[in-house]
């Protein structure tokens, strides 16, 4: 399982990896790899605004649809359309071209509440993966 | 994934299955795989080359004496007097209502032995169902502990069988919807023309024991044709595609074969079964809602339980649906008013509260390509 360091990982199996206030955000090479093929992936418009822990979009495999979780509350500054014509870049660059969506933080202390790399690791194998 | 506490059984192939890297999940009360190296792989493979699948979870039931032929006649909707030895047939089974109560195949074994093949999550109901209803003349046993299954899928399937057969098998012999018993790898197989992928191939019953060794010997003679291992996951993206129904989610006691699209396995004229009068009281009264296939139009996929509005209004519900791998797009299955079921009509589908545009199109989804 590749896990980056420098970036924030959620519970729910979010990174966030932070550019001044701006946090970009995907899921992880664990979730990535848990859910298999993705087929589909929904992200909110541009101007949406997104609360921590809160739902931000679904994203499908085959078999199964799965809630999007917002690590950060703010406002969406982009979202990465590419992903609505090649969903299966979140399986294969899950922390490059495969990232979800751009958000203005509102409170950059919420990044506290993340994990780092090897916390992460840690937390995914206590979850039996 | 949790599955509150329950246990979970296993099939005879569980340790191949997780040696082969398999992932595994609860279903039908087994621990199944889902998937090996990747659904829409797995998809491709059965379409392009062949598959194998075990799906020995799924139950065997057998009769036997001079009652039987009659006993599983008067189970099943389709007319088992005409199933000739080695024949095999689909059907419903229903109550006297009308309602489904599985879907099985039914082979005849023996000219005195016959043996229906069962849904996994339908085994005790079926069995009480049967039993309740069974003949003096007839032994019923369920044999689905000691029975392996494994589906043999694809276009290679039969030149990758041929090979383990001393002397091949003469498997061109065996008709679609046929069986015959076969030496494969030193275990005695039933080698049936049947599946649920909408490609050729086989489904191949022995004894549970014996079900490593026939799969060990298929992967190692077929891999370099392109055989893969395949799990549920696939298994039901290809049944969608074909619009074969599954039990539980596109039928159920609450659905009837005639408005499931399954009146073609309803045989009135061969005397009696359970339901045969009411099926007959809902054909005269013209069926109110069908079953049928449709692709979106709009982004999204269409998932069981979704509501299926027309003009606005709630008009049925999503039975099934995925995003197909052969067509590379979303497609469903579900329940509307007969009254608008036709090709080409307009439907939306209300996802995550979003109603988004679908339309009726002609089943199965997916035909095999021209061959030249």
């Amino acid at each position: 399982m590749e896990l980056p360091s420098g970036l924030k990982y959620s519970r729910e199996h979010e990174w966030v990896r932070v550019e001044g206030n701006i946090a970009v955000i995907g899921i992880t090479d664990f979730a990535q790899s848990e859910l298999g093929d993705v087929v589909y992936v929904e992200l909110p418009e541009a101007g949406t605004e997104v609360e921590a822990n809160n739902t931000f979009g679904v994203v499908e495999s085959v078999k199964a649809v799965s809630d999007l979780f917002a690590p950060v509350t703010g406002v969406v500054v982009e979202a990465n359309t590419t992903l609505e014509d090649q969903p299966e870049l979140v399986n294969s660059e899950p922390y490059e071209d495969g990232w979800m969506i751009r958000v203005e933080m509102k409170d950059e202390s919420e990044l506290n509440d993340l994990l780092e790399a090897d916390s992460y690791r840690a937390y995914t194998e206590e979850e039996g993966g | 994934m949790t599955n509150s506490g329950q246990e979970l059984r296993r099939t005879s192939l569980y340790e191949t299955h997780k040696a082969a890297g398999a992932k595994m999940v609860p279903f039908a009360g087994y621990e199944m795989p889902v998937q090996y190296t990747g659904v829409i792989d797995e998809h491709l493979a059965v379409r392009e080359a062949a598959g194998l699948f075990d799906v020995s979870h799924m139950g065997e039931f057998e009769a036997r004496g001079k009652e039987a032929g009659a006993f599983i006649h008067k189970m099943v909707t389709n007319n088992v007097k005409r199933l000739e030895v080695g024949g095999v047939l689909y059907a419903a089974m229903c109550r006297a209502e009308g309602g489904i109560v599985d879907d099985l195949t039914v082979y005849r074994l023996e000219e005195e032995r016959y043996m229906a093949v069962v849904n996994a999550a339908n085994i005790e109901k079926d069995w009480e169902w049967m039993a309740s209803h069974h003949a003096e003349d007839c032994a019923f046993e369920n044999v689905s502990e000691r029975t392996g299954l494994l589906a043999l899928q694809g276009p290679k399937a039969e030149s990758i069988l041929a090979k383990l057969i001393p002397g091949g098998g003469d498997l061109a012999a065996i008709p679609y919807y046929g069986a015959r018993y076969k030496d494969l790898a030193g275990c005695e197989v039933l080698v049936s023309r049947t599946g649920y992928t909408g490609e050729d191939g086989f489904e191949l019953y022995c004894e549970s024991a014996d079900a490593p060794a026939v799969w060990n010997a298929l992967m190692s003679e077929g891999e370099s044709d392109g055989l893969k291992p395949c799990g549920l996951g696939a298994r039901d993206t290809l049944r969608t595609e074909m619009k074969f129904a599954l039990y539980g989610n596109d039928i159920d006691e609450s659905t009837h074969p005639l408005e499931a699209g399954l009146g073609w396995v309803v045989r009135y004229k061969a005397g009696d079964f359970i339901g045969r009068e009411k099926l007959l009281a809902l054909k005269a009264e013209g069926v109110k809602r069908k079953l049928v296939g449709f692709e979106m139009v709009d982004r999204g996929i269409p998932r069981h339980g979704a509501p299926i509005l027309i003009d606005g209004e709630a008009a049925g519900e999503v039975t099934s649906g995925t995003m197909s791998p052969s067509l590379g797009k979303a497609i469903g299955i579900g329940y509307v008013p007969a009254s608008n079921a036709d090709e080409g009509a307009a439907l939306e589908i209300d996802i995550r509260g979003k109603a988004r545009r679908a339309q009726i199109v002609k089943t199965p989804f997916y035909k095999k390509p021209e061959t030249e």
